[in-house]
């Protein structure tokens, strides 16, 4: 099969895209392309109209059938998958977020994915206990009652794996924005800013870092810059309104906006205050970015901005000619997203999509074109821009930078292959 | 004054004296006794802040490691199935298989103390006792060439050991290596004159199965 986009209809193609510079409305009208076809005509009468379906007859179950609700059956298929043959084990390792079936800003909560080191702990949270011990002038321990007594906020945040995308460092891997986007989720939460926590214990004068440290049988550990902490990390225990999931945490874990997942140490049971860095496990042998020259980054917290069209995507894809929604999240750990450009044809031609929802600091924003298809074959893809005036490279520029085995922090551009049918693809282009 | 009001202003004083002797604080939570800080505070860094007192030999790491450790890690720490390579791997950084082990890549000694002590073997964590983490590092650290078959380990020499990586490490530097990914009016239209595509997903077909969606466009 020809691999190129030959056929695509250039002219139809910008017509569908809005009109670059060279075409105008007018152009794209006189192609005759934006006139939409009549509604079609119904050949016979439709039963779901014409016959009285049970719903409507019978009646629905109680309010006391469901004391914690759960999505309609029909949704049955929206739930996080794993890949099996990408760990050891299924007590360290991950799962993904079904992101083609969501829409707006916020993950539900079960559909959070989920990244364990030592398996989910099923903390007791009348046993759970925050040791605060270190640089600091009191020593404290302090309950999840001592911490719901503290002044609270509440902030919407993505939180995103630092190996989200990882396994497409080589090349188009797995089909499915689910798998190669997919760890990655954005929610409210309610909880302590760190720095009241850290005041109440008193910072010596040469604390410079503190290390988090999680109470499940990884004990996982890293280290966060004083400046960090003091700033915007939240103890929380609160998610979208609820108390955290267990995968997620319960009953307390930190909140590190904008900075790579596994520093949002779960089941969050001390702090130590220090003026170094510790150098843990998975600040050293993990969550090192590994360069072309055998050297590695460390501590490369921020997670760049980066954008993915979720609908149409290999899970998700066009089913209809005519009107579309194609649509698509995007977030930077560096601030607030200001723009999200999509192209339809390989990056060719951009239009600048339209951002709808509430669009916040270091939280995913969504992102919608409305087009039209005529079953031409398309190459999607989008590019997020923040207001720090970062703008999301392409794979091609992170790899002349980093070469293939830095596996963490993968934020290049995505393309979708939207083929005549419809079907949609992960690929890679030039 | 009345009774109640006396008792109430007393109960103020007391409040004012007690939670507002140190301005700004809630006066939530309580002390740590030294008992629960040592406890928990287990972690060790490159200086060897936190090290306990023990030691342990390669010979006695060795035993413990064929006991506890070589079903997932392999008897040489080379791993087993899927489980990951404590040794080896030399020189492979720069290569298409990067091999990274605690002697080909891990920059301290102190992050093996600190990660077995919290987190091996895996399923059992923090049965280890000192001496034994101290044995089992020597072992590995003996696989890993660092050093000899007779050597024992302690908090005494532990900060003297040298892993041969140590300063391939650098802090993030994305602001200036990646300063051409700041910049201002990214190419909007006739970007490039053709596009090919170069590596699909679908050839290399490792997603796991979706039940099968007929494609029929309307």
């Amino acid at each position: 099969m020809n691999q190129t986009a030959k056929g695509l209809d250039r002219r139809r193609l910008l017509a569908a895209l809005g009109g670059g510079a060279a075409l105008g409305a007018g152009a794209a009208a006189g192609i005759g392309l934006t006139a939409r076809p009549a509604a079609a005509a119904a050949a016979k009468p439709d039963p779901a109209i014409t016959e009285v379906q049970d719903w409507s007859r019978f009646l629905g179950e109680g309010v006391a059938a469901h004391p914690y609700g759960k999505p309609s059956k029909y949704e049955a298929h929206v739930v996080k998958r794993d890949v099996e043959w990408l760990t050891a084990g299924r007590e360290s390792s991950v799962n993904f977020t079904p992101l083609h079936e969501l829409d707006g800003i916020i993950t539900p909560n079960g559909l959070c994915f989920e990244r364990h080191h030592g398996g989910i702990a099923e903390v007791d949270p009348a046993k759970h206990r925050l040791m605060i011990n270190g640089l600091v002038d009191r020593q404290l321990v302090f309950t999840m009652d001592d911490i719901k007594r503290m002044p609270r906020t509440n902030r919407i945040y993505f939180l995103e794996c630092a190996a989200n995308s990882g396994m497409e460092w080589r090349g188009a891997q797995l089909n499915g924005c689910q798998f190669t986007h997919g760890m990655i989720h954005n929610v409210m939460y309610t909880g302590v800013p760190l720095r009241l926590l850290l005041e109440e214990a008193g910072l010596k004068t040469n604390a410079k870092w503190i290390m988090v440290e999680g109470g499940d049988a990884a004990g996982m550990n890293r280290s966060i810059p004083i400046e960090k902490a003091l700033d915007d990390c939240l103890i929380a225990f609160k998610m979208n309104g609820e108390a955290l999931r267990a995968e997620q945490g319960y009953p307390l874990r930190i909140v590190v906006p904008g900075w790579e997942g596994n520093m949002w140490v779960k089941w969050l049971r001390r702090i130590e205050v220090g003026d170094q860095p510790w150098h843990a496990r998975e600040e050293t042998s993990k969550y090192t970015d590994l360069l072309a020259d055998g050297r590695s980054r460390r501590f490369t917290f921020v997670m760049d901005a980066k954008s993915v069209v979720t609908n149409p995507s290999p899970q998700a894809p066009l089913k209809f000619k005519g009107p579309n929604v194609l649509t698509g999240m995007a977030w930077s750990g560096r601030g607030t997203i200001t723009r999200v450009d999509v192209t339809l044809d390989g990056g060719r031609n951009w239009r600048t999509a339209r951002l709808d929802g509430p669009v916040l600091p270091r939280s995913v924003a969504r992102f919608y074109v409305d087009f039209d298809w005529q079953g031409e074959e398309l190459m999607i893809q989008s590019r997020a821009m923040d207001d720090t005036g970062y703008v999301q490279p392409t794979k091609a520029e992170l790899r002349a930078v980093r070469g293939l085995n830095s596996i963490y922090h993968n934020n290049g551009i995505q393309t979708w292959l939207v083929r005549a049918n419809g079907e949609t693809e992960n690929v890679e282009i030039s | 004054m009345s009774r109640f009001r006396k008792v109430f202003a007393a109960a103020l004083v007391i409040a004012a004296t007690a939670g507002a002797a140190e301005a700004g604080r809630l006066g939530l939570g309580r002390e740590a006794l030294p008992e629960e800080v040592a406890a928990w505070d287990i972690d060790i860094r490159p200086d060897g802040q936190g090290l306990p007192p023990g030691k342990g030999s390669v010979k006695e790491g060795e035993a413990l490691f064929l006991e506890k450790c070589a079903a997932c890690h392999g008897e040489f720490g080379e791993g087993a199935a899927r489980w990951p390579v404590l040794a080896g791997g030399f020189g492979s950084l720069k290569s298409a298989a990067p091999e990274k082990t605690i002697g080909s890549f891990w920059p301290y000694a102190s992050t093996s103390f600190d990660y077995i002590r919290r987190a091996m073997p895996f399923g059992q964590a923090q049965t280890l006792s000192n001496d034994e983490v101290y044995a089992l590092i020597a072992f590995l650290l003996s696989m890993n060439d660092v050093v000899k078959d007779d050597f024992v380990l302690s908090r005494d020499n532990f900060t003297a050991v040298k892993l041969p990586n140590e300063d391939a490490f650098y802090l993030d530097d994305r602001e200036t290596a990646e300063k051409h990914f700041w910049r201002k009016d990214p190419c909007m239209t006739a970007c490039k004159d053709k596009v090919e595509i170069t590596g699909r997903a679908r050839v290399i077909d490792v997603t796991p199965d979706d039940k099968d969606k007929s494609m029929k466009v309307e």
